[in-house]
């Protein structure tokens, strides 16, 4: 945890001394503060002095969240599944392999959907990141990174450019071009400098802004065109592994999970972390919006994947079985938000009635782990990454 | 800090500081990073560990700078050596650092190199050609003044001002956009614990909504939207990665003369899908153009514009959206209560990404709480909904070995070229063989 690095967003007066330094901005007590680090220094010695140990912090700490977990039980009138007895039992699915992609020479950790419903961009420990036209199978364009493990890649809303990012630590956004002379990978620009590996990034709803969430703990929203750090959010305790952004209307709050056990949801406007909810057991490796926007689910090492509602404040449901004794590393919900797709590391994709809390079947193809689900912008199929070397395409 | 500094180097107490070599030429006044840390120690009476600590600080704001490695800001407690930086580049009496300072600094840097900068220097060196363009003249000039009067000095001296002056820009203008902050491990874990602290105090005061309502309201969405998810009900004419007929693709393109049923009916489901999809949109502003009020969605695009825009343009579309939305007697003037109106032209005057986002909100809901529904009812949508074709369902094919060929669409890489360009470059790859790894 302490490997954490705070990272200044802002040069400018201290809100304290006045000196001109890097400054730290964080809330506390609602109240914005932007301190260099001496007076940041300063201030948490000044706690010392006031009787508030580290002990003392924490005991804080640990009443407050009990307390939440009162009142966040009080409104908790109804569970899910009972809600669900009326609904019709979801029928058989004949989700079959309709497309397999080799080209990867080394485990594919991540993809991503174009929106055009069939392009999609996969990033590989090879180093390499391939956009394939899924329904033809052809690659379109491959990339060479200049490290190995490229454990994040998405596809901008436009079409024309794609981001990476991995064990260098930044994430890059090549523009795709169609010149067959031209390198594209020559053209690539580093927009997001973190301290530790890249784990995930997404654009915002244009190709101006690019969300990255990092094993330093931190994520941040910058600026594209200028390279600027625009936001940078504070609050895990521990690596990231996972972040989303929300489909909602207003359009300002994503949420991460990490290796603290949390997912947080955060305001990308203020920097504010809003939610924070801690019920795993381990590890969580990957997090999802249900498709309203009023929900997510999350995938982690303890074998569940669970379903969080934003408005109630609580865990509503938990996909468990006995007979899953192996990590779930990545999940999607389909079009309708009824069924949730996980990829586990026993190289299977489980899929989940969301509202009844059962499983409905097993996808199996797949002879390594599952590291990555997406469902196409259309829902007419589902594209899996795997440490197999291979992505395939379901429907 | 500079109380330290000033301690450091008295002539009598102070540091002893020998010549060092850099390549060929001897840089006078240096000292190894091992005997910074001893004497800290010996003054102030402190063990190693802070020593490191107020050492790598004084390092970290540029009092202090590396010879060998300038971009590395850390104190080595070893033979590397370092220099005093000159109280002229003391960050204390030098903010704000200048955008006209920095730009003579690379200016003169551009030409002494031949245009051998960084990438992240020549990147602001075109950003600040077209910021500072007007002064333009005169940075060129200053700079060349500058290294002709260098030019004068000796070696030494030369070298020993261009050392300072790089110091003071790599802490000034770091390469990386954002600075580590040096905080003890004490500190970091006072802050994360505050910043848990700080989160919990505002969950608590959070409105939560009865579980019972929040559930039912999941049900709600899967029933509705249940017709629509290919994976559960299929789609129609037939999903194209199992047919591979791409009919499905065609009929549900972005623009298409008659849009199918299911597509016309999600309008209906929320507002937030009547605007997503572009034929909605425009369908919605032909209904609030009869009804004088397409204003109001002009306005929320524009905004929208700003938010997810390029930077650079921000300020000049915030004056657009102020000339022709908000200004008193303008054209396409939007009713905004006068408090959100107040804020808005207040934050105007600095603009910034989020600064319509109030005005933008009250629009927004305007239009779903009262256009919306009454667009739902009108005849315009009906008719939509009337004339939205069901497409038939794809009869299976007689002889299911026969695979259809599978064709590649148009990259939308390639459509933005050809918008920009006006290239004449083919279609993709042709028609894709038979693949037989399915």
């Amino acid at each position: 945890m302490c490997d954490q690095t705070f990272v200044a967003a802002t040069f400018g007066p201290c809100d304290s001394c006045g000196t001109a330094s890097p400054l730290m901005n964080i809330y506390i007590k609602n109240e914005p503060i932007n301190y260099c680090s001496f007076c940041m220094e300063v201030m948490a010695c000044q706690g010392l002095q006031k009787g508030e140990t580290l002990a003392t912090l924490k005991k804080e700490c640990e009443s407050l969240k009990k307390k939440l977990e009162e009142d966040r039980g009080k409104l908790n009138d109804v569970e899910l599944h009972q809600v669900a007895e009326k609904v019709e039992v979801v029928g058989a699915l004949s989700i079959k392999t309709r497309r397999v992609l080799k080209g990867h020479t080394n485990k594919v950790l991540c993809m991503d959907w174009c929106k055009d419903k069939r392009r999609l961009v996969s990033s590989s420990q090879d180093g390499k990141v391939i956009v394939w036209d899924g329904f033809t199978l052809n690659k379109e364009h491959g990339m060479s990174m200049p490290t190995t493990w490229v454990m994040a890649c998405a596809y901008a809303p436009s079409g024309c450019a794609v981001a990476c990012g991995g064990l260098d630590n930044k994430c890059s956004v090549i523009p795709l071009s169609l010149d067959s002379n031209e390198n594209c990978a020559a053209k690539k620009k580093t927009v997001a400098m973190h301290t530790n590996y890249i784990s995930g990034c997404t654009f915002t709803n244009s190709d101006m802004q690019l969300l990255s969430c990092s094993g330093d703990g931190t994520s941040a929203l910058w600026d594209v065109e200028s390279g600027q750090l625009l936001q940078s959010f504070h609050g895990h305790t521990s690596d990231i592994l996972s972040l989303d952004l929300a489909p909602s209307e207003t359009g300002n709050t994503f949420v991460t999970g990490g290796c603290d056990k949390k997912a947080n949801v955060w305001d990308m406007r203020s920097g504010q972390n809003i939610q924070s909810f801690e019920c795993h057991e381990s590890d969580i490796n990957c997090v999802k919006y249900y498709p309203s926007g009023d929900a997510f689910a999350s995938a982690s090492d303890d074998a569940t994947c669970r379903f969080f509602d934003l408005r109630a404040d609580r865990e509503v449901a938990v996909f468990q079985k006995d007979s899953i004794v192996f990590g779930a590393s990545t999940v999607d919900f389909s079009l309708s938000g009824r069924l949730l797709f996980a990829g586990y590391n026993d190289y299977t994709i489980n899929v989940w009635d969301v509202l009844k809390g059962t499983r409905i079947s097993m996808m199996f193809g797949h002879e390594n782990r599952v590291s990555r689900v997406r469902l196409s912008p259309d829902g007419t199929a589902l594209c899996s990454a795997s440490w197999d070397n291979t992505l395939r395409i379901w429907a | 800090m500079e109380k330290v500094i000033v301690a450091m180097q008295d002539p009598d107490m102070g540091m002893k500081m020998r010549n060092q070599r850099l390549l060929i030429t001897v840089i006078p006044h240096a000292m190894t990073g091992h005997d910074i840390i001893t004497w800290l120690i010996q003054k102030y009476s402190i063990c190693e560990e802070e020593a490191l600590h107020l050492g790598g600080m004084l390092v970290k704001y540029g009092y202090i700078y590396p010879l060998k490695e300038p971009r590395s800001i850390v104190l080595h407690p070893d033979e590397t050596p370092y220099r005093f930086q000159t109280p002229y580049f003391w960050t204390s009496t030098r903010w704000p650092a200048s955008e006209l300072d920095y730009a003579i600094y690379l200016a003169k840097k551009n030409i002494r190199k031949q245009g051998e900068l960084m990438e992240y220097e020549k990147e602001r060196y075109s950003v600040l050609h077209k910021r500072i363009n007007h002064t333009w003249d005169f940075v060129v000039m200053q700079a060349r003044e500058q290294l002709r009067a260098s030019k004068q000095r000796r070696k030494a001296d030369r070298i020993v001002l261009e050392c300072q002056e790089q110091a003071y820009w790599l802490i000034n203008r770091p390469p990386v956009c954002s600075i580590l902050l040096p905080l003890s491990v004490y500190t970091c874990v006072a802050l994360c614990l505050c910043l848990q602290i700080e989160t919990c105090r505002r969950a608590l005061g959070r409105n939560r909504v009865k579980s019972s309502i929040c559930l039912e309201g999941f049900v709600k969405y899967s029933e509705q939207y249940q017709n629509h998810d290919p994976i559960m009900q299929g789609c129609l004419p037939s999903n194209p990665w199992i047919s591979d007929d791409t009919a499905h693709w065609t009929m549900n393109a972005e623009v298409v003369p008659t849009p199918t049923r299911l597509r016309v009916e999600c309008w209906s489901f929320s507002f937030m899908e009547l605007l997503k999809d572009v034929m909605g949109r425009k369908e919605f502003m032909t209904y609030l153009e009869k009804e004088f009020s397409g204003e109001n969605l002009c306005f929320w695009q524009a905004c929208e514009d700003i938010r997810h825009g390029e930077s650079s343009k921000i300020a000049e579309k915030v004056e657009e959206v102020y000339k022709n939305f908000l200004a008193p007697g303008a054209a396409r003037w939007v009713n905004i209560d006068s408090k959100t109106m107040d804020k808005t032209l207040e934050g105007i005057k600095r603009p910034h990404r989020f600064v319509m986002d109030d005005a933008q909100m009250h629009i927004y809901f305007l239009m779903k709480k009262d256009s919306y529904p009454r667009y739902l009812k009108s005849d315009l949508y009906k008719n939509m909904l009337a004339k939205a074709i069901v497409p038939q369902e794809t009869k299976k094919s007689v002889f299911p070995f026969m695979r259809r060929q599978r064709h590649s669409s148009p990259s939308p890489a390639q459509a933005a070229a050809q918008a920009t360009e006006g290239d004449g470059r083919g279609k993709g790859a042709g028609p894709a063989g038979t693949n037989s790894d399915v």
